[in-house]
C-alpha cells in the first residue's frame, strides 16, 4: 500500500462530561465518552503529528458576529455552549496560525440548526459553532471565500440560513430527505438568496443511503462544485448521525465510508455536529475521521457487526441518487443566468419564514427583505416576532458591503425606532460592528 | 534510622538519615559488574555493626532498568497481541517477534470475536524454538476484560513448561487506556526482567551480607517506592527513576510546599520539573524512554540541550548555546568554549585553568567584536535566557494541557510558581539570574551532590487505582490488580470511590507503606448514565484513587532536612 502524506492534524476535543440537555436526552454527557475510550486507547494523541488542544471559550463579541440573539447572547447560551464555540475557533486559529494543516474540533453541544436569529434552541442547537466561527476567521484573518459541506443526517438548515445571502460562502448540505427527517427542509430548490444563488446547495438523500450513494454525490456533486467555487477553506459540518446504526435516522453510511468521504474531501476543519449512536458508531466513526485526516492508514477501522454485504443500497436508491445529483447539478449550472428570472424588476425581495424551536418550543414569525445588489450579497433587513412575545428588528450588512448597501443599511437602522419591538440590532459583518438600541 | 542509596550509572551514593537530620553521606564509583562490592563499599562507611540494628529502613534508587534499556542490553521478547480493528498492525509492531492475534473486544470489555487456539499455540511453540523465554500477552481493552489474555497466558503455559519461562500480562501493567503504549510496557517489562531480577539478587546477597532484616525499597518512575520483592515482577516500574529520585530528593531538603519550578543543570543538559503546590507534577500518558511510550506513571521532567559544558559558538554576530557537548570545559583541558568558561572569567566560580578559559572565549569575542569579559557576560546571559525560555514553555504547555468539563475548563487552575530550586555543578552561579528571569525567589536546596540517595531515602509509597463500574454488565473491575467482582445494579460512585479506598489501602501497605492510614486522594470520580431507547439502563462509573508522590511521616508536617 502506498504511503499518504502525512498531515499535522490538530484535535480540540471537549466532550463536556458535565453538560446534557436533559438526563436521557441524547446530548447528553455520555455522549463522547466511549469516543474518549476509543480515542485514548488506540492511542492517537500519542502520533507526532496529531495534536490535542484546549478549546477557547467564545465571547459575546464572537456569538454577536454570526447571530442576532434576542434579547441578548448571554440570555441564550451556557458556558457549554461557549466552550463549543471556543472549542471551533481554536481549531481554526490552529490551522490559519499554520500551526497545523487541518483540525478536527470534537466537540458538543452541537450548532447547525440554531439560525440568524435565535429566541431559543432547536434541533439541540442554541447557537451556530461553524458560523461564529467563520466570522471568527473573516474578522482576525480578512475576507475569505469559504465553504461549509454539511455531512450530518439532518439539513444545515440554521448555517444555511445564516449564509443565505452571502454569495461568499458557499453552504452544501447532504442529508436525509426532508419528507422523511427533521427539520423537514433541504430540497434542492433551496438554492440561496436572490445575491447569492448557487453558494446555498441542497442534495437531499433517499433513506437507506450507503456509502456508495455518499461517495457517488461526493465525486459528482460536492467536489465539482467546490473547484468552481475556490474556496480558500473547507469546514465540514461532521455530523455522524448518517451511520447505519443511528437510533434516529435511517441512512446505512459506515465508518469506513467517512473516513474515505473526509480523506476526499480534505477539510481544513472539521466541527463535530450530531451522531447518536453513542457506543456502536462514534468511538469507529470519529478514530477513521482522525486517521483520514491525519493521513495514516485508516483500512483496519471497521464497527464490531459491519457487515457490507447487509448495508449495500438497492439499485433503485442508486437511481434516485443519479437522479438528484444530475437535477442538483443541472440547477447549478444555471446559477447565472437565472437572477435575472428570479429579480425581475425588484429593487427588495422579501421571503416570510415560520421557524419552530423543537427543543424550546418557541413559534417565530420572521419576515427577510434583502435589497438586489450586483456588488455585494445585499442588505439584509429582518423583522423577527416569537410567541415568547419577543419582536424585533436587525439590519444587517455583508462582507465586502458596497458602498449603496451600506448607506441604505446605516439610514434604515438609524431611522428605525424601537416602537413595538424590544430590541433594534445593527449586525455589520464587514467591519465586526454590533449595534443595539 | 533510614539508609538511602542511590545506585547511579557512575556513583554509587549513600545517606544515613535520623530524625530529620543527614548524619553521614558517602559515595564509591559504580562496579556494573559487581555492584555487590560497591553497595558494600558506599554502606561500610556509614554503618557498622552498632547502627545496623537501628535501622527502619533502606531504600535503594537505581538506573539499573534505565541502562539496561539504554544501552539497548535486554532480551528478546515475544509479543503475543489481540488488536481487532483499528490502527494497522505495522503500527503496532515492536520488532520481528511481535504477533498480532485474532481475537477483539470492544471498549465496553465485551468479546466481539474470540481467540485462535491454534494460532496462539503455533506462534507460543514458535517462541520456544527460538529460544524466546520473555513473553508479552496484550489485547485491545484488556484493562475492560482481562479475559483473552488470561486465556492468551494458559496456552503458552501449557506449551512450554520450561521455569525460566516468564510472562506478563498487558491488564496488570496500568489500569490506563492505551494499546500501543500497553504493548511498550509490557514489553519492556520483560525485556528488563532478567537483568532485574540479577541485580535484586546482588541487593538480597549485600542485604543477607551484611545481616539486614528489615524491609528493602525501590524507588519507582513516580517518585515513590515498593517493596523489592514486588519488584520483581514490575521492574518496568523502576525505568527513569533517577530524575524521580532528585525531585523527590529536593522536595525532602526544601520541603516545598508551593508551586515551584526546580532545576538539575549538568553537563550536558538541563532537567525541568515543576511542583504544583508541593507536590511534583505526572507524565500526562505514561514516561517514554528510548522512543517507548509507556504506560508507568512517572514525574515529569524535560530535558533540554543547555548545560555547563555545552558547546558555545557564535553565529552572524549570534551566540548559540548548546545542544552538543563535545568534553568539559576549557578550562578543564576541554577542546570548546562553554557556559562554565563564561563563569569562571566572570569570576563566579572557581574551577580548571582561568587562562585557558579565557584563551577558550578569544575567539567568541573577537566574533562579537567585544573584550573577553562581555563575551563572557554575553554567554552567561544567553545560558540563563535560554534555560528560562525552556521553563516558560514548559510551564505553558502545563497550563494549556486539555481538560474535558465544564467544570475544570472554568475552574483552570493555573501554575504561578514564585519559587525556584536550583541544583547540579554551576547552581551556584546560575540561581540568581534565572530567578531574576523567572520573576522567583531561587534557592540551592542542602546536600545537593547526594539529593537523589535523600529522595530515595524519605519517600513514601505511591500507587494508583483505576476503578470502572458498569451497572448495566453488573461488573466492577480493577484491572491493574486483576480484580473483576460482581455488582448490584444499584451501585452508585459511593460504593465504587469506598472500595477503591479499601483496595488501595490493603495495596500500599502491601507494598510496604510505613503509615497505617494512608493519605488517599480520590483523582477522578464521574458517573454517566447509559440511556439505550430513550431510558436509563445502567450506570458507568470510573473512579481513580491514588497515593501522591512526597515524604515518609516525618516530613510532612512542612519540616526540612538540617545539615
Ligand atoms: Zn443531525
Ligand atoms: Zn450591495
Amino acid at each position: 500500500m502506498p504511503l499518504k502524506p502525512q498531515k499535522r492534524t490538530g484535535l480540540v476535543f471537549f466532550p463536556a462530561f458535565d453538560w446534557a440537555i436533559s438526563p436521557c436526552h441524547p446530548e447528553r454527557e455520555e455522549r463522547l465518552l466511549y469516543t474518549q475510550d476509543q480515542v485514548f486507547e488506540e492511542g492517537l494523541l500519542d502520533f507526532d503529528n496529531i495534536r490535542e488542544y484546549k478549546p477557547g471559550i467564545a465571547t459575546a463579541e464572537d456569538i454577536n458576529r454570526a447571530h442576532i440573539c434576542v434579547p441578548d447572547a448571554g440570555s441564550v447560551v451556557t458556558e457549554s455552549h461557549l466552550i463549543s464555540a471556543g472549542g471551533a475557533i481554536t481549531a481554526a486559529e490552529k490551522v490559519l496560525s499554520g500551526e497545523v494543516d487541518n483540525a478536527f474540533a470534537l466537540v458538543r453541544p452541537p450548532g447547525h440548526h440554531a439560525m440568524l436569529v435565535v429566541h431559543g434552541a432547536r434541533g439541540f442547537c442554541n447557537v451556530n459553532i461553524e458560523a461564529i466561527m467563520i466570522e471568527y476567521i473573516r474578522h482576525h484573518y480578512g475576507p475569505k471565500r469559504i465553504a461549509v459541506v454539511d455531512t450530518d443526517c439532518h439539513h444545515g438548515d440554521g448555517t444555511q440560513d445564516i449564509y443565505w445571502n452571502d454569495p461568499d460562502t458557499l453552504c452544501i448540505s447532504i442529508h436525509q430527505d426532508g419528507r422523511t427527517l427533521y427539520p423537514g427542509t433541504g430540497f434542492r430548490d433551496e438554492f440561496g438568496g436572490p445575491n447569492a444563488l448557487g453558494a446555498t446547495v441542497n442534495i437531499p438523500l433517499p433513506p437507506q443511503t450507503s456509502d456508495v450513494g455518499f461517495l457517488m454525490v461526493l465525486d459528482r456533486v460536492i467536489l465539482p462544485i467546490l473547484d468552481a467555487f475556490k474556496p480558500d477553506l473547507i469546514v465540514n459540518s461532521a455530523g455522524q448521525d448518517n451511520h447505519y446504526t443511528d437510533p434516529i435516522t435511517n441512512m446505512r453510511f459506515s465508518a469506513q465510508g467517512y473516513a474515505l468521504l473526509n480523506e476526499r474531501l480534505a477539510p481544513d476543519i472539521c466541527v463535530l455536529e450530531g451522531g447518536y449512536s453513542i457506543e456502536k458508531a462514534l468511538p469507529y466513526v470519529n478514530v477513521g475521521i482522525i486517521l483520514a485526516m491525519a493521513g495514516l492508514d485508516y483500512s483496519h477501522v471497521r464497527e464490531p457487526d459491519y457487515d457490507p454485504l447487509s448495508l449495500r443500497q438497492s439499485p433503485d436508491i442508486t437511481r434516485a441518487i443519479e437522479e438528484e445529483a444530475r437535477a442538483v447539478m443541472g440547477l447549478w449550472r444555471e446559477r447565472h443566468e437565472m437572477k435575472r428570472r428570479v429579480v425581475g424588476a425588484n429593487r427588495y425581495m422579501k421571503r416570510k419564514k415560520f421557524i419552530y424551536y423543537d427543543t424550546d418550543g418557541i413559534s417565530e414569525r420572521q419576515e427577510e427583505t434583502v435589497r438586489v445588489c450586483d456588488d455585494c450579497g445585499g442588505l439584509v433587513m429582518i423583522e423577527s416576532v416569537a410567541d415568547t412575545g419577543n419582536s424585533v428588528f436587525a439590519v444587517i450588512l455583508p462582507g465586502r458591503c458596497c458602498p449603496e448597501c451600506r448607506n441604505d443599511g446605516e439610514l434604515f437602522f438609524e431611522r428605525t425606532n424601537r416602537g413595538k419591538h424590544i430590541r433594534v440590532y445593527f449586525q455589520d459583518r464587514e467591519r465586526g460592528v454590533f449595534l443595539v438600541k | 534510622m533510614i539508609l538511602g542509596i542511590d545506585v547511579g550509572g557512575t556513583h554509587t551514593d549513600a545517606v544515613l538519615i535520623d530524625h530529620l537530620r543527614v548524619l553521614k553521606k558517602a559515595k564509591a564509583l559504580t562496579n556494573p559488574e559487581n555492584l555487590l562490592s560497591s553497595l558494600l563499599e558506599v554502606t561500610t562507611e556509614l554503618v557498622d555493626e552498632a547502627t545496623i540494628d537501628q535501622l527502619e529502613r533502606v531504600v535503594l534508587s537505581t538506573t539499573i532498568s534505565t541502562n539496561a534499556i539504554v544501552q539497548h542490553k535486554v532480551d528478546p521478547v515475544g509479543i503475543m497481541a489481540v488488536s481487532g480493528p483499528g490502527l494497522p498492525p505495522a503500527l503496532l509492531q515492536i520488532d520481528s517477534n511481535t504477533h498480532i492475534l485474532s481475537g477483539y473486544l470492544n471498549h465496553r470489555g465485551i468479546e466481539i470475536a474470540t481467540i485462535d487456539q491454534e494460532e496462539a499455540s503455533r506462534i507460543a511453540s514458535r517462541f520456544r524454538s527460538e529460544g524466546i523465554r520473555n513473553v508479552g500477552i496484550i489485547g485491545k481493552f484488556s484493562t475492560r476484560n482481562p479475559k483473552q489474555e488470561l486465556e492468551l497466558r494458559e496456552i503458552v503455559r501449557k506449551l512450554d513448561h520450561d521455569p525460566l519461562q516468564h510472562v506478563s500480562l498487558g491488564h496488570r501493567m496500568s489500569g490506563r487506556l492505551n494499546f500501543p503504549r500497553r504493548i511498550a510496557t509490557a514489553y519492556l517489562n520483560e525485556a528488563i526482567f532478567r537483568p532485574y531480577q540479577r541485580f535484586v539478587t546482588q541487593v538480597l546477597r549485600f542485604v543477607h551480607t551484611r545481616k539486614i532484616t528489615i524491609p528493602i525499597y525501590i524507588l519507582k518512575a513516580d517518585g515513590g517506592t515498593f517493596d523489592i520483592a514486588q519488584s520483581v515482577e514490575y521492574p518496568v516500574q523502576t525505568i527513569l527513576s533517577g530524575p524521580a529520585a532528585s525531585i523527590m530528593g529536593i522536595l525532602a531538603t526544601t520541603g516545598c510546599g508551593s508551586d515551584a519550578i526546580a532545576l538539575d543543570i549538568g553537563g550536558t543538559t538541563t532537567d525541568i520539573a515543576l511542583f504544583a503546590a508541593g507536590v511534583p507534577l505526572f507524565e500526562a500518558f505514561g514516561v517514554t524512554i528510548e522512543g517507548h511510550r509507556t504506560l508507568i506513571r512517572g514525574l515529569r521532567t524535560k530535558s533540554i540541550g543547555v548545560g555547563g559544558d555545552s558547546v558555545v559558538r557564535v553565529r552572524e554576530g549570534r551566540i548559540f548555546i548548546g545542544p552538543e557537548r563535545e568534553g568539559v570545559a576549557a578550562a578543564c583541558g576541554g577542546p570548546f568554549p562553554t557556559p562554565t568558561d563564561a563563569m569562571i572569567v566572570l569570576g563566579m566560580t572557581v574551577i580548571g585553568d582561568a587562562e585557558k578559559a579565557a584563551a577558550s572565549l578569544t575567539p567568541i569575542a573577537a566574533a562579537l567584536n567585544c573584550p573577553v569579559v562581555e563575551a563572557a557576560r554575553a554567554i552567561f546571559d544567553e545560558t540563563c535566557r535560554k534555560i528560562a525560555g525552556h521553563v516558560r514553555a514548559v510551564l505553558d504547555e502545563t497550563n494549556n494541557r486539555p481538560v474535558y468539563t465544564i467544570h475544570e475548563m472554568l475552574e483552570g487552575k493555573k501554575l504561578n510558581p514564585r519559587t525556584l530550586y536550583v541544583v547540579g555543578g554551576p547552581a551556584g552561579p546560575l540561581a540568581p539570574e534565572l530567578g531574576r528571569l523567572l520573576d522567583c525567589e531561587a534557592h540551592i536546596p542542602i546536600h545537593a551532590e547526594v539529593a537523589n540517595a535523600i529522595g530515595a531515602a524519605l519517600a513514601r509509597t505511591t500507587a494508583e487505582m483505576t476503578l470502572l463500574a458498569d451497572t448495566e454488565r453488573r461488573t466492577l473491575t480493577i484491572a491493574e490488580e486483576g480484580f473483576q467482582t460482581p455488582i448490584p445494579p444499584d451501585f452508585t460512585m459511593e460504593d465504587a470511590i469506598r472500595i477503591g479506598r479499601e483496595k488501595l489501602r490493603e495495596k500500599v501497605l502491601g507494598m510496604g507503606a510505613v503509615e497505617v492510614e494512608p493519605e488517599i486522594e480520590v483523582v477522578e470520580a464521574q458517573e454517566f448514565n447509559m440511556v439505550r431507547d430513550y431510558h436509563t439502563s445502567g450506570k458507568n462509573i470510573r473512579v481513580k484513587v491514588q497515593v501522591k508522590p512526597g515524604c515518609i511521616a516525618d516530613l510532612r508536617r512542612g519540616d526540612v532536612l538540617c545539615r
